[in-house]
């Protein structure tokens, strides 16, 4: 850069600049403002041209101005007159103005954009920096549209200063990140990525940054950068420190090249060429070799300039995860870094531990930390690292580990912030159901849940332990006794008199042999919490009384007597008052049988994906969600006893308590419309019965059971009809006025039909519907393809 | 009721802190100073609400007045509450200044104390104040306990703006009507809004506990008499002088009771000065100028612009202090200015033409004429042509506010009405007094 000759020091900036810090008040500023101003209208409009150096003053008071937060409308002209200068002062004013000011304004934009190719083009290196720089900066559309075929002939022309390459590759990337589309790829593309093997390092330096975002996009175009990162990273990480010598910082050879040399090999998978494999293996043996040496100095720059490195090296390492020897050394590794009195290190090392831990190689290894863990979550100071334990740990579980860290877990739960309660209870759900051999355990570890941290616990928490009692005959017992007893507690979470609620309503009659839980006792215990709980809490009650009446003829006296009193069949809430409306009537009414038909066991759930986990990975960036996956797959089958039970995805009634609305139905009894809410609207319903009542299978067959065609006023989906040679079923969807219907024909024979046909009419009402008919037809036949 | 009140200075340092209830925590203070005087924006409302803590400033030149609460208290009691603290420490220590302050600091929170109690307003009568808050030192106590006994009666008594056995050689009375004329005007001359709002500020310099009463030409009390007195006539002819009051306001020695029923102004006067009243009228304003705007746009590049003034009051009188601000646009980078009278000069600091006049009698005209140069700039927005201002003082009240009588009764002490010297001065002053343009 130019010395700053003599004249150019502006003092009457300065002067300025000193009288707006001296304003006592906002008002004495404005004013000060308005006189500069004022002054430098006058001059801009003075008859005599101005020399450059006012011109530069001038321009330079107007940036400050706008710095300080005002509307500057003028003066655009006089900067862009800056630009054509040949003094490097008044240049860069006039750059540094238009990329602080600069909008799209055609007029000025074309001046301006002359100006940058007039500098682009110039011999002078400063000056094509400039307005490199400047192009950057600005990082508009236009200017992308206009520079972005220029920029990368500047970067691989051969006579190209490195400073300027160095601009060069760092305004490409900027252009490329704000419109990729305008930035072509191209033969120079091959050349970019030449620019590897540069002699400088501050070209390589830009010039990587730049290939790792481009590569991201067109991985296979970039391909060939693969070994060329190798063999500068082999080369870097074997010279001695005193080798690179500008590019040396603190006894460490070129860590931001190094880093940038990682992160881009983390964009491709391991090299499938043997040698630069091997090169590459090397490569990362040294630099974990490296990290055992003592440092070469005391300072926290050196080590972490080396750790950096380190730790990129580790990253790739996982990423690539496919050399068992390093994983275990990286882990072992990270496992020292664990103990490190340096926060941030041990914060990194939690982390990374964590997608180590989803490796196959080093599950096992990262098994070995597990009492550092604990201790890191259990005395840790700062939250974030506490929050990064409770990851590890979540990952590092297994069969073989999950009581403890469950238990670790859930004493933790009491203490932990406020800001990760709902995570950790959602993990700790999730871990228990996942690993849970003996289920009186996973009852126990759930209940204890809800006890300690109630209020983070979700609904989906709580929804899935009923799921999981209802559906395994043998913790039911267990689980009405320990809910009864967690009741007893004077102080009981809602979510556990929900829990409870149901349980008791469900199972209570398994418990009701001891005297210490008779029915009675049973229904006073429920009852006291009743007028402590919100509205849908007490909906899920009074069901549970009902269930009562059903399990324990002897309570039907007292429960009548709760549900007639005035604060239930008058309730202001509609939904409590219905249901204690028609639940008296329905016991007084109802004979023993209807009762038990009605007030029947709930039947089990159909097996399905935890709807806990899908609700973590909702809380979870999508970072996490491929962990979550990866998880899923090594688990594979492993959750809860997986497929025992064959799924009925037709039940209706199973779908609806597996995600229940706030005032979850127990017995499958909707208050309210009597319709169905999964089907289609009713009138389309019937609209259907009509079309098959005329019918596509006429002849002696037609007499379809009727009962069985009713059915499909409320279902979707079914048998149509059914004798000893041919079933028909059929399927069908709708979305708003649009249907699709799918008819499946059935050979029940062991020979083949000859010369099947189906005819099917459409009456007029629905004839005119052409799109729905036509589809109806192609659907048709696609069913029938599939069928021999 | 107010928690706390603060004043800091321009740079928001706390100068005076005083917290009368507990809601209000020290970091009130912080939080004053980073969201109203530090704001990036500049805050214009005088209430702030910050995290459910409302804030009622004024600022006085450099100094910012804060008082604080978290409750919903009435926001024209606070505010009338942070004026008569302005009063107060304007007639204790002269010009509210930051030096000023720091130097009374001591007598301020004793102020405070006195006419704040848990955050309910006091007596902030300066004349009663001053009785009992002195800035020289305490007398010995031996002597002054009649006079502790006396301040206590006076204080807790029905009459504690004045204290007893007081005597003048004189007895004097000053009245002043001082009232601001408002004006928004359209670019023909018509009246957009125009009101006046008026205070009557006495000096008193009485014997004894006077009684008086005060009387001018409200419509509704005119009127009254001109049905007692019998004759139409009499009503209408009077009723042409008479004004009409829309809202006023008393010194809390006026017996509003006897306003209620008879509508006249009876009190026992504060010793020394106070505001008796303010006032607030709408009809029939005397508009004591006329500014007659004529901007013309030639091209882009220039302007010119001519403004006539009016006078329009009795020839005999003259009006003083003129000044018209002639706002130019934002993009102005010369100007040239001719007036016949007065002397005119472009503040570019202000971004205006200001035209002063020393003095001006009644149903005169004068001019100025500018030309203003403009840069073109590739901004787009139109000169938005704000409005003419205007500032200037007369010797009448624009309301036609009348003093009718002003009588003083001493029962007690052998003075009469007649031996009372009374003087009452008028003076109209501008308020926003502007003209579109």
């Amino acid at each position: 850069m130019p010395a700053v000759s003599k004249g150019d020091g502006m003092r009457g900036l300065a002067v300025f600049i000193s009288d707006i810090r001296n304003c006592k008040s906002k008002e004495a500023e404005i004013k000060r403002i308005n006189k500069e101003l004022a002054n430098i209208r006058s001059k801009f409009k003075g008859d005599k041209a101005l020399d450059g150096y006012s011109k530069k003053k001038y321009v330079c008071k107007l940036l400050f101005i706008f710095l300080l937060g005002h509307d500057i409308d003028f003066g655009h002209m006089e900067a862009v007159n800056l630009l054509s200068s040949n003094k490097y002062t008044e240049k860069q004013i006039g750059y540094l103005f238009i990329s602080v000011l600069v909008n799209s304004n055609s007029e000025l934009i074309r001046l301006i954009n002359n100006a940058i190719k007039n500098d682009l083009s110039s011999r002078n290196p400063t000056f094509m920096c400039l307005a490199l720089h400047c192009i950057a900066n600005v990082g508009s559309r236009e200017m992308a549209e206009a520079f972005a075929g220029e920029i990368p002939r500047i970067l691989v022309a051969g006579d190209t200063m490195d400073s300027v390459k160095q601009s060069a590759a760092l305004c490409l990337l900027r252009l490329y990140k704000t419109c990729p589309d305008l930035v072509l790829m191209g033969e120079w593309t091959s050349r970019v990525v030449h620019l590897l093997n540069d002699q400088h390092m501050g070209v390589v330096t830009a010039a990587i940054s730049l290939i790792t975002c481009l590569s991201q996009k067109n991985p296979d175009e970039f391909k060939t950068c693969v070994s060329l990162a190798v063999s500068r990273l082999s080369r870097i990480v074997s010279s001695a420190s005193t080798d690179l010598q500008d590019y040396t910082y603190y006894f460490v050879p070129a860590p931001w090249l190094s880093c940038k040399l990682l992160r881009l090999l983390q964009c491709y998978p391991p090299p499938e060429d043997g040698a630069v494999k091997g090169r590459l293996v090397e490569c990362l043996e040294t630099i974990l070799n490296k990290a055992q040496e003592p440092p070469k100095s005391k300072k926290v720059q050196h080590s972490n300039a080396k750790n950096a490195i380190l730790f990129e090296a580790i990253a790739l390492i996982i990423h690539y995860d496919s050399e068992p020897n390093l994983l275990v050394r990286a882990c072992n590794q990270l496992g020292q870094f664990l103990q490190h009195r340096e926060t941030n290190l041990r914060y990194l090392a939690l982390e990374s531990m964590c997608t180590l831990a989803s490796s196959e190689f080093s599950h096992e290894a990262v098994k070995t930390h597990i009492e550092t863990v604990i201790n890191a979550l259990k005395t840790e100071r700062d939250v974030s690292v506490r929050q990064r334990a409770a990851d590890l740990l979540y990952a590092m579980c297994d069969r073989s580990n999950a009581k403890q860290i469950v238990a670790e877990m859930l004493s933790y739960l009491e203490t932990a912030d406020y800001s990760i309660r709902e995570e950790m209870v959602l993990k700790v759900a999730i871990l228990a159901e996942k690993y849970a051999v003996d289920y009186s355990w996973y009852v126990d570890t759930i209940l204890n849940l809800i006890r300690i941290a109630g209020d983070y616990v979700s609904e989906e928490v709580w929804y899935r332990v009923i799921q999981i009692v209802i559906n395994r005959d043998d913790v039911q017992g267990y689980a009405a006794k320990t809910v009864f007893e967690a009741l007893q507690a004077p102080a009981c979470h809602e979510n556990m008199v929900k829990v409870g609620g149901y349980i008791l309503g469900e199972f209570g009659n398994l418990i009701a042999g001891d005297p210490r839980s008779s029915p009675l006792v049973q229904f006073n215990l429920l009852h006291s919490k009743f007028h402590l709980c919100s509205v849908p809490t007490r909906a899920l009650l009074l069901s549970a009384y009902i269930k009562f009446i059903n399990l324990f003829p002897e309570t039907k006296s007292t429960i009548q007597e709760v549900l007639r009193c005035d604060s239930q069949i008058r309730n202001s809430d509609v939904e409590l008052q219905q249901r204690a409306v028609e639940y008296l009537k329905l016991s007084s009414i109802a004979s023993t049988d209807v009762l038990a038909t009605v007030l029947e066991e709930m039947p089990p759930f159909p097996e399905r994906e935890s709807s806990i986990l899908a609700k973590l990975k909702k809380k979870k960036g999508p970072g996490a969600v491929s962990n979550e996956l990866e998880d899923g797959k090594r688990e594979g089958g492993e959750l809860n006893g997986g497929g025992e039970r064959a799924a009925d995805t037709t039940a209706m009634a199973a779908s609806n308590a597996s995600t229940p609305s706030p005032s979850a139905d127990l017995l499958g009894l909707r208050p309210g419309p009597a319709a169905p809410v999964s089907s289609g609207p009713p009138c389309a319903g019937s609209l259907l019965v009509d079309v098959f009542s005329e019918g596509p299978s006429p002849g002696p067959n037609v007499g379809a059971n009727d009962d069985g065609f009713l059915r499909f006023v409320c279902k979707n989906n079914g048998v149509l009809f059914e004798n000893q040679l041919l079933q028909i079923g059929i399927k069908s969807e709708y979305r708003q006025n649009l249907g699709r219907m799918y008819l499946f024909y059935g050979n029940k024979t062991s020979v083949q039909f000859v010369s099947f046909v189906t005819t099917v009419t459409c009456p007029g009402e629905l004839g005119s519907h052409i799109l729905l008919s036509s589809q109806f037809s192609c659907q048709l036949f696609i069913g029938l393809k599939t069928m021999d | 009721m107010i928690g706390g009140l603060f004043i800091y200075n321009h740079k928001g340092e706390v100068l005076i802190s005083r917290v009368y209830r507990d809601d209000i925590g020290r970091n009130a203070v912080d939080a004053f100073r980073v969201n109203v005087i530090h704001a990036r924006q500049q805050v214009r409302s005088p209430v702030t609400n910050i995290a459910r803590t409302s804030f009622f400033h004024v600022k006085r030149s450099n100094i910012w007045l804060a008082a604080v609460t978290k409750q919903n208290v009435n926001a024209a009691m606070v505010f009338e509450f942070l004026y008569k603290m302005c009063d107060v420490m304007t007639a204790y220590f002269g010009k509210i200044s930051e030096e000023n302050i720091k130097n009374n600091f001591v007598l301020i929170y004793e102020l405070l104390d006195e006419i704040l109690d848990f955050g309910y307003p006091q007596n902030s009568e300066t004349g009663a104040l001053k009785t009992f808050i002195t800035q020289q030192g305490i007398k010995s106590a031996v002597s002054s306990k009649e006079e502790q006994s006396q301040i206590t009666s006076q204080v807790t008594g029905q009459i504690g703006w004045r204290r007893e056995g007081i005597k003048y050689r004189r007895n004097e009375l000053f009245l002043d009507v001082l009232e601001s004329v408002n004006l928004l005007m359209s670019p023909q001359g018509q009246v957009l809004s125009a009101h006046v709002s008026g205070r009557v500020v006495m000096k008193s310099y009485l014997s004894g506990m006077p009684e008086c009463k005060f009387g001018m030409n409200d419509k509704i009390v005119i009127d009254k008499q001109g049905k007692g007195g019998g004759t139409d006539e009499a009503g209408k002819s009077t009723g042409k002088q008479s004004i009409a009051i829309d809202d006023c306001t008393f010194h809390q020695c006026v017996r509003l009771s006897k306003f209620d029923s008879e509508r006249s102004i009876s009190f026992i006067p504060p010793d020394g000065e106070y505001e008796l009243m303010r006032y607030r009228t709408t009809k029939d304003i005397i508009l004591p100028f006329r500014v007659i705007p004529l901007v013309r746009e030639v091209g882009r590049t220039k302007l010119e612009v001519k403004v006539v003034i009016k006078s329009n009051f009795k020839p005999s009188l003259l009006a003083q202090k003129i000044e018209v601000r002639i706002p130019t646009p934002l993009n102005t980078s010369g100007v040239q200015v001719i007036c016949m009278k007065g002397k005119a000069k472009y503040k570019a600091s202000e971004n205006a033409i200001v035209w002063k006049i020393k003095r001006m009698a009644g149903m005169k005209e004068s001019q100025i004429s500018a030309e203003i140069e403009l840069l073109p700039t590739n901004d787009k927005k139109k000169w938005a042509r704000p409005p003419i201002s205007m500032n200037f003082e007369v010797p009448f009240a624009p309301s036609g506010l009348k003093v009718r009588y002003l009588k003083v009764f001493e029962p007690k002490l052998n003075y009469s009405d007649h031996d009372v010297i009374k003087w009452v001065r008028y003076i109209g002053r501008s308020g926003i007094y502007e003209t579109r343009c």
